[in-house]
């Protein structure tokens, strides 16, 4: 893997370049879509010239494709949006750019984000940096994997319900899900708005600090944005961490339990005082985020028909624009998505599953907020196995949807959450511990990732 | 003969007077614009877009609030109405469904025989405008620069009872509207559109009939003649022991009916969800009443200043038609008392012809003038003829009413001894011997020649009134 401080100070143009030569000699892992070489070059050039400066001058990194950007086109890894060119670039990508970081590609993802394999691409599966015949973990598995293989130092990509933390887990690298408004979602393709959030993949948790340093903060152009707060040179160590007991059962593998206590019995050895807590609206994470989620999928997908951009299907009617176009551009989980979504909008059941699931969410930020009166930060693992063989869970999205029992709850609560390394299982395979802090406790997590390395 | 009654409710669009549209910096004037021409990336539904609040939108909602008498919400969110058409372009339409921002409210629209007729306000909810979809043959053309325009829709009660009282409802929310300068108020750029809810049921019956909405009315007169037929069709329906269909109606202005458009069956489930986007507008009572502070005086504060006056209803809605007008009469009766008042409304309202839609003509309205003008009048210094001629000017003209008066040389004489001169000169030329005859053998309606004689000579400035006295002194 790559470090960030390796690119400062030398040619932007050559660490361009030996990017591109890396991820090429890494293609069959599938994991970027698209290589953004020629404005790429054309940046390293300005930096180089002295025209661009900043904290990542001449930084090479890439960008999960539902990231609007210019050099490449913007696809969602979707057929919908197959030629689709931005005409802007996402308020994360420009704040990168004035610091002088380099877009080199545009990675996978699941079609549009729905997934945690990258198995729903429209472009292929993401293979697993560690081993080949394994998922990437996903949404965001195209970044996860591009970092763990050092064709760049770091990679931007999205959470929703653990789309950073579960591929960062997989691969071995770190994975910031930021608290929900500490980064601007203009610019991204929407996937759903009320727990999306923008963050990043980088090989150590100092990296991760400073790109969330760059992107973090209040933007005009969103307005569920905060004002800005993320700041990672005035903290105070927290002492307090809290095991989430319904984590631990018996159902997860027993490699990521080991690896989740090995850690914990490092805080310890660091000073840090580690006890168990349990959060009984845990276990109804994962029916609250499949009924909000596929809501606001079903809304914000609404918007891809046919008319303006993206597929078009050849019909002189209008129903039928709307269904061949939306038929033809969307992977069989985008549809399910919208048929999920659809459904639990619909007249006579919003009561009995959106509200309702809403109530339950706030429940569920309730106890969170009593869990933090005892506690400063959280843990356990970040999935319940390392990452599973390609095709295992293809063919039952409710396994796939279990998985991701771990990661919803901070993302329904929109509270900060990383991934960690923290060692192998007996296979070999990557195996993540999940740190959740408070709203705005970003920095704080990335301060006891930081003091944990190494160790 | 079983007598019906017509129960109307209304759902009234204004377009905001917004600089931008609701949720993007687009410039929210699309007069005059080629199609899709002030479309931003957000109006487009492109990718990746979020919407931005415009405040200047939440602001003219509160104004609107204020000429509604309504409260305003302490807390409102905005919801997604989803349906697909090409005029949507994010499949959803950013409304208000389950907390508006204006609650419920009332207006007190004027009828013509001098009364006036509550309705209540609902609620008022703000949400944006589709694009516009035109039809040709085998295709169909999308223009999305209305696409995103803000607009507040004002939700009536049932509480209209006649076509007059629809159309008086319809005039009255349109001048609430402009004076409190939500809109711009152009009915023909369809800048307030109606939603006229029609029911029948026989007179004193407890229920309501089925209503039909007729959908997109743009004028006073449609809203009132829509309702008329739609009280004749439904009543002929019903006295063919037929039933009304619950459904939307289109209007045909040419041809007076409406026709069906679609029945309640085919109401689609618009799927409602609270917009994960936009976060709460929460408004401070301070605030509320800071904003509503700036909203100038209203129709009402008019009609009730004007009471004593003296001057018909007519002027008083010809007066009221142009906001200018009525800031200028309003002004001119407080600087110079009722009479003056009185007099220079009256001008207003006979000079001036004004229709449904805003004019466009600017102008020129200096009270001191008008005041000026009048006082003039009333020393005899120019006949009520002439004043009307100096008025006229007065509207387009940066002189003061001495200035034009003297310009035009439209003074009144009213020196004694110069008219004493003109009067001895006419009473001694031989043609007005036969008047001065009739006069003192008592026909008195001859001194009027001779006052038109006198009238004459002096080229129209002499005082007549002078003229007459000086006339009846020698005689």
């Amino acid at each position: 893997m790559a470090k960030i401080s390796e690119y400062l100070g030398g040619s932007a143009v050559d660490n361009v370049k030996k990017a591109i030569v890396a991820a090429k000699s890494v293609s069959k892992y599938n994991s970027l879509l698209e290589l953004c070489e020629e404005r790429a070059l054309d940046l390293a050039a300005k930096v180089d010239a002295g025209e661009i400066k900043g904290r990542l001058a001449g930084v090479p990194f890439v960008a999960k494709d539902n990231f609007l950007t210019f050099g490449s086109k913007t696809t969602a890894a979707s057929h919908f949006l197959e030629n689709f060119e931005a005409p802007l670039q996402a308020t994360a990508i420009e704040k990168l750019e004035a610091e002088g970081a380099i877009c080199i590609g545009k990675s996978n993802l699941d079609a549009f984000a729905h997934g945690g394999s990258t198995e729903n691409s429209a472009f292929g599966p993401t293979l697993n940096a560690a081993d080949e015949t394994r998922v990437a973990g996903g949404s965001s598995g195209g970044s996860a994997v591009a970092t763990a293989l050092g064709v760049v130092p770091f990679a931007l990509g999205t959470d929703t319900g653990g789309s950073i933390r579960q591929p960062a887990s997989f691969n071995g690298v770190v994975g910031v899900k930021p608290t929900y408004g500490m980064v601007s979602r203009y610019g991204v393709v929407a996937m759903a708005s009320s727990t999306d959030t923008i963050g990043c993949f980088a090989s150590c948790a100092e990296d991760a600090e400073l790109v969330m340093d760059i992107i973090a903060g209040h933007d005009d152009l969103d307005m569920t944005t905060l004002p800005d707060y993320f700041d990672p040179t005035t903290l105070d160590m927290p002492k307090r961490v809290g095991i989430i007991k319904e984590f631990m059962s018996d159902d997860v593998d027993e490699d990521v339990r080991n690896a989740t206590r090995t850690y914990a019995t490092k805080l310890e050895a660091s000073g840090f005082t580690v006890s168990e807590v349990s959060l009984p609206m845990l276990k109804y994470t994962l029916a609250m985020y499949y009924i909000i989620v596929p809501a606001e999928i079903s809304s914000n997908l609404a918007r891809y028909d046919g008319v303006r951009y993206g597929v078009r299907a050849e019909t002189n009617d209008l129903n039928e624009l709307y269904g061949k176009s939306r038929d033809q551009g969307f992977e069989a989980e985008n549809k399910r998505r919208i048929m999920i979504g659809s459904y639990v909008l619909s007249s006579g059941f919003f009561d009995a599953y959106y509200l309702k699931a809403q109530k339950a969410r706030t429940l569920l930020i309730n106890e969170f907020n009593k869990a933090f009166e005892d506690y400063d930060i959280l843990m356990g693992p970040v999935s319940p196995t390392p990452a599973f063989k390609l095709g295992a869970n293809s063919s039952d999205p409710m396994k796939m949807y279990l998985a991701d029992i771990m990661t919803v709850g901070a993302s329904l609560a929109g509270l900060p959450a990383i991934s960690v390394p923290a060692g192998v299982s007996a296979d070999s395979l990557p195996i993540g511990v999940q740190l959740i802090g408070q709203r705005r406790s970003d920095a704080l997590l990335l301060a006891v990732a930081k003091s944990q390395e190494g160790k | 003969m079983t007598k019906y009654e017509i129960t109307i409710g209304i759902e009234c669009h204004v377009q905001l007077a917004t600089a931008t549209k609701l949720f993007s910096p687009a410039d929210n004037d699309a007069r005059d614009k080629e199609p899709n021409a002030v479309v931003h990336p957000v109006d487009y539904g492109l990718p990746g877009m979020l919407p931005v609040l415009n405040k200047q939108a939440v602001t003219l909602a509160i104004k609107a609030g204020k000429a509604l008498n309504a409260k305003i919400a302490n807390e409102s969110r905005f919801d997604r109405k989803h349906y697909f058409y090409p005029d949507l372009p994010t499949g959803y339409q950013i409304t208000q469904m389950y907390q508006p921002t204006i609650l419920a409210g009332y207006v007190d629209a004027p009828m013509e025989d001098g009364g006036s007729v509550r309705v209540r306000i609902h609620h008022a909810h703000i949400e944006m405008d589709a694009g516009k979809l035109s039809h040709y043959g085998n295709y169909s053309l999308v223009d999305l620069n209305r696409a995103g325009t803000p607009l507040i829709e004002i939700v009536s009660e049932p509480d209209i009872h006649s076509s007059a009282e629809a159309r008086a409802y319809a005039e009255e929310l349109h001048k609430l509207m402009v004076y409190a300068g939500v809109t711009n108020g152009d009915l023909y750029h369809g800048n307030m559109r109606f939603d006229v809810n029609i029911s029948v049921a026989p007179e004193g019956s407890s229920e309501l009939g089925k209503r039909a909405e007729v959908k997109n009315l743009n004028s006073f007169r449609s809203v009132e003649r829509a309702a008329e037929y739609e009280f004749k069709r439904q009543v002929a329906l019903l006295e063919k022991g037929e039933r009304v269909v619950q459904e939307t109606r289109g209007w045909d202005d040419d041809s007076g009916k409406t026709s069906s458009q679609r029945s309640k069956e085919d109401a689609q489930d618009y799927r409602y969800m609270p917009d994960p986007d936009i976060p709460p507008v929460r408004l401070t009572d301070e605030y509320i009443a800071e904003v509503q502070s700036s909203v100038p005086n209203l129709p009402p504060y008019y009609r009730e200043k004007w009471s004593n006056l003296g001057i018909d209803g007519s002027v008083v809605s010809a007066l009221l038609a142009n906001q200018a007008f009525a800031e200028v009469v309003s002004e001119v009766q407080g600087a110079a008392g009722d009479s003056v008042a009185k007099r220079v409304a009256n001008w207003f309202a006979s000079s001036i012809q004004t229709d449904e839609h805003t004019s466009t003509v600017v102008y020129k309205l200096v009270p001191d003038s008008f005041v000026e003008l009048a006082k003039m009048v009333e020393a005899n210094e120019l006949s009520s003829t002439t004043a009307k001629e100096v008025f006229n000017e007065l509207l387009s003209s940066n002189k003061t009413a001495r200035e034009i008066a003297e310009s035009k040389n439209l003074l009144q004489v009213s020196d004694e001894g110069a008219i004493a001169a003109i009067v001895d000169e006419v009473l001694a030329d031989p043609a007005s011997q036969k008047a001065v005859e009739d006069i003192k053998s008592g026909n008195d309606k001859a001194i009027g020649f001779l006052v038109g004689q006198i009238m004459k000579k002096s080229q129209g400035k002499a005082n007549p009134a002078l003229a007459q006295k000086l006339i009846r002194e020698r005689l």
